[in-house]
């Protein structure tokens, strides 16, 4: 099997099947990370262009590590040092990545359907790394993989998403994906944080974080945006942490093997105290290391995925 | 010169005309409108109009020509040629140029201009305040000496409520209507696309109904206070309708006009991040489409406009968020006013020409809109049955969402002031 489109916009228009193709393609990529030699020729002589508009660790680096790990030859063009700041518009800097035969583009854009654009132009696969308040669909595959890894399954799983749903693209490619896979999504946040017509979505809206807790198979937290404050969403990040901050004190009304994820970076201290993030709750560093390998499996699956993951040296 | 119509089926709301007439024209007026008129004068020229429609020439009271300060975008040579294709013999170009049409020399300029270069007859539209700025009063005596049939601060609202009271006040002595962008943009907040299902899934920030909605409401009540003539631009939502509908009912001094993208398109369209669907205000649902369409039906909307609003290529061939709002729309709007609401019956052809002639030229005190005998010989004749995809635009941008579409009824010919500008659907130069 392999996917239909040659790009990964987003969640939306995957099927479950797809999904299911994705996480278990990644399995055998995340074992490669335990040999001394953490390499595949995969995409060997393949080039990869990871175009970033908006700042990211995380992200970036994860898909950068992926890339070389498959062999590939990879070029970083962010936005701080490219013609971007000299006011080169997407449509002209995607020509030019053409003219040096991409064959991917990894896009990190602060603005919703800037992939799609780019998807639109150049004739590379293009890679959804994030845009705007759109979608950021490698995150939610490597959310569905780590639950699925702590769990060992996500039908049926109580997933709490809390914070602000509304500018987040982490909630809405989650949303599409663990929707599709059959988990049960409870969205909570203030009511402004909260998206028009969400209920459509298939996902339960709650107001009280402490209401939806002890259900919870996992906690999924988003971060709070500090200007957020002076668009008028909420009074305060203090009230904002009393409301909906995942403390200890909280996390002792769920259950016993409830995990608390985060897609990072955190604010300690307003969204997430220090101690859970910390906690044996708290599988954030395994999310990232996830995140290497969904990627890779995401590379590989678009270059065709015809070829079997070639045995490590 | 002497044209004659022969054998179409004329259609005059304001003369309550619906006939296989013949129409006989000489020296740019209207000389008769009967049945088998026959001219023994030398040089007529016999235009058979049999299996088509004859109305008044069309009128778009909403038109962005973008000359002065955007020529790239349109001119008035190139608008004015769009509005001829589309059947229309009269536009009202928008103030919102560089500089702006708030002052006695910038009407004179556009009315020299589309003197020389323009296809159809320009109304210039009055800014209502200076620059725009919604500060201080334009003034409006003498733009309304210098010929502007209206006054309008569009693609703002005049968010001093002081200001509008006073505009509407000082309009009514002059008999010009206030046309009002309705807009709250505290509450529109930098939005792209309506609020709902679709801005939320699409991650894009939302304009809600009430941003439109909140302003309708507090111009109805100015309009009520002052007594001034109220005209509501562009409007796209149920709620609107509703309130005008209400307003009417009470005797307020209103009128409103739609686009005809309101009733065609939702906002499902912009999924695609198709660029061309950018407009303000946004594209909304299915039951503001259907509510636009019973205030057309029951007649709460008075006329529909096309805020026609050139864009180049580069501009629209950004990210969703960078796009300028609006898109072109003299071209396109007769076949869908046709295709949409007359083949869909949601409006009788009568009543949909009747929206595009006589009712605009009421709102506006503008002498046209009518085909009785003594009136300036403009003449639209249309195909009701011609079938066309849309594909290229005698407007300069191409900004619009209708491309590839294939649609019913265009103009065939088009006659403004006696002269055949328009025939067999070509331009004719002279």
């Amino acid at each position: 099997m392999r996917l239909k489109d040659r790009n990964l916009l987003g969640i939306e228009t995957l099927s479950p099947e797809e999904i299911k193709l994705i996480l278990d393609t990644a399995v055998p990529f995340k074992e490669i990370f335990t040999r001394s030699v953490k390499k595949v020729p995969t995409l060997r002589g393949k080039t990869v262009v990871n175009l970033f508009y908006e700042p990211s660790t995380r992200t970036r680096t994860s898909f950068e590590l992926a890339e070389k790990r498959l062999s590939a030859d990879v070029l970083n063009i962010s936005v701080n040092t490219s013609s971007i700041v000299k006011g080169e518009s997407l449509i002209d800097t995607a020509k030019t990545i053409e003219a040096m035969k991409a064959d991917f583009v990894v896009i990190r854009h602060s603005m919703a359907g800037a992939p799609h654009l780019l998807a639109r132009t150049i004739n590379a696969s293009i890679i959804n790394a994030g845009d705007g308040m759109h979608e950021h669909p490698t995150q939610a595959l490597l959310d569905l993989f780590t639950i699925r890894d702590k769990k060992g399954k996500i039908e049926n799983q109580n997933v709490v998403i809390v914070g602000d749903i509304l500018h987040s693209r982490v909630a809405r490619s989650n949303i599409w994906a663990l929707t599709k896979m059959g988990a049960k999504v409870t969205v909570v946040g203030p009511v402004t944080l909260i998206p028009a017509h969400i209920e459509n979505l298939k996902v339960k809206v709650a107001y009280k974080l402490d209401d939806v807790l002890p259900n919870a198979d996992v906690i999924y937290v988003l971060r709070v945006q500090r200007e957020r404050q002076k668009q008028h969403l909420f009074p305060s990040l203090r009230e904002y942490s009393e409301l909906y901050g995942v403390d200890m004190d909280r996390l002792k009304k769920c259950k016993k093997d409830v995990i608390v994820m985060h897609p990072g970076p955190m604010n300690r201290g307003i969204e997430i105290s220090s101690e859970v993030a910390d906690s044996n709750f708290s599988v954030i560093t395994e999310q990232v290391t996830n995140g290497i390998a969904i990627r890779m499996a995401v590379l590989y699956l678009l270059a065709g995925g015809a070829e079997k993951v070639e045995e490590g040296e | 010169m002497r044209i004659l119509i022969k054998g179409g089926r004329i259609i005059d709301p304001a003369n309550r005309i619906d006939a296989q007439k013949d129409i006989y024209i000489e020296e740019g007026i209207i000389k008769r409108v009967s049945s088998n008129i026959k001219i023994n004068k030398p040089n007529v020229k016999v235009i058979d109009a049999r299996g088509k429609i004859v109305t008044p020439g069309l009128i778009d009271m909403h038109t962005h020509l973008r000359e002065p300060g955007r020529e790239d975008e349109e001119t008035i040579a190139s608008g004015t040629r769009a509005a001829c294709k589309g059947g229309f013999t009269s536009i009202c170009c928008m103030p919102n140029t560089q500089p702006v049409t708030d002052n006695q020399a910038q009407v004179e300029l556009i009315l020299s201009k589309a003197q020389k270069e323009g296809w159809v007859n320009v109304y210039p539209i009055g800014a209502i305040t200076k620059g725009l700025q919604g500060e201080e009063m334009s003034p409006i005596g003498e733009l309304k000496k210098a010929g502007v049939a209206g006054i309008t601060d569009d693609g703002k609202t005049v968010y001093n409520s002081l200001i509008m009271r006073r505009a509407l006040e000082y309009s009514k002595m002059f008999k010009l209507p206030v046309i009002s962008h309705c807009e709250d943009t505290d509450l529109s907040a930098e939005g792209l696309i309506n609020e709902g299902y679709i801005s939320t899934i699409l991650g894009m920030r939302g304009i809600p109904r009430q941003a439109e909605e909140v302003i309708v409401s507090r111009d109805i009540q100015l309009a009520e206070m002052t007594g001034g003539h109220l005209h509501i631009a562009h409007v796209s939502t149920e709620g609107s309708v509703g309130m005008i509908r209400r307003a009417k009912r009470m005797n307020i001094k209103i009128t409103a006009e739609t686009a005809p993208h309101y009733f065609t398109l939702t906002d499902e369209a912009v999924k695609t991040y198709n660029t061309n669907t950018k407009m303000n205000p946004p594209l909304r649902t299915k039951k503001d489409v259907q509510a636009i369409k019973r205030g057309l039906q029951d007649g709460t909307i008075d006329c529909i406009a096309s805020d026609h609003a050139p864009h180049l290529e580069d501009e629209k061939n950004q990210e969703y968020e960078l796009a300028p709002f609006g898109i072109i729309g003299l071209e396109t709007m007769l076949p869908l006013i046709i295709t949409e609401l007359v083949d869909k019956k949601v409006l009788t052809l009568r009543e949909a020409i009747k929206k595009l002639t006589v009712n605009p030229a009421r709102i506006l005190g503008l002498n046209k809109g009518t085909l009785s005998p003594g009136a300036d010989a403009d003449i639209t004749i249309m195909d009701i049955k011609a079938n066309r995809k849309i594909e290229t635009f005698e407007s300069q941008s191409n900004n619009s969402p209708f491309i590839g579409y294939t649609l019913k009824g265009f103009a065939v010919c088009t006659i403004v002031g006696g002269r055949i500008c328009m025939a067999e659907g070509e331009l004719v130069a002279g």
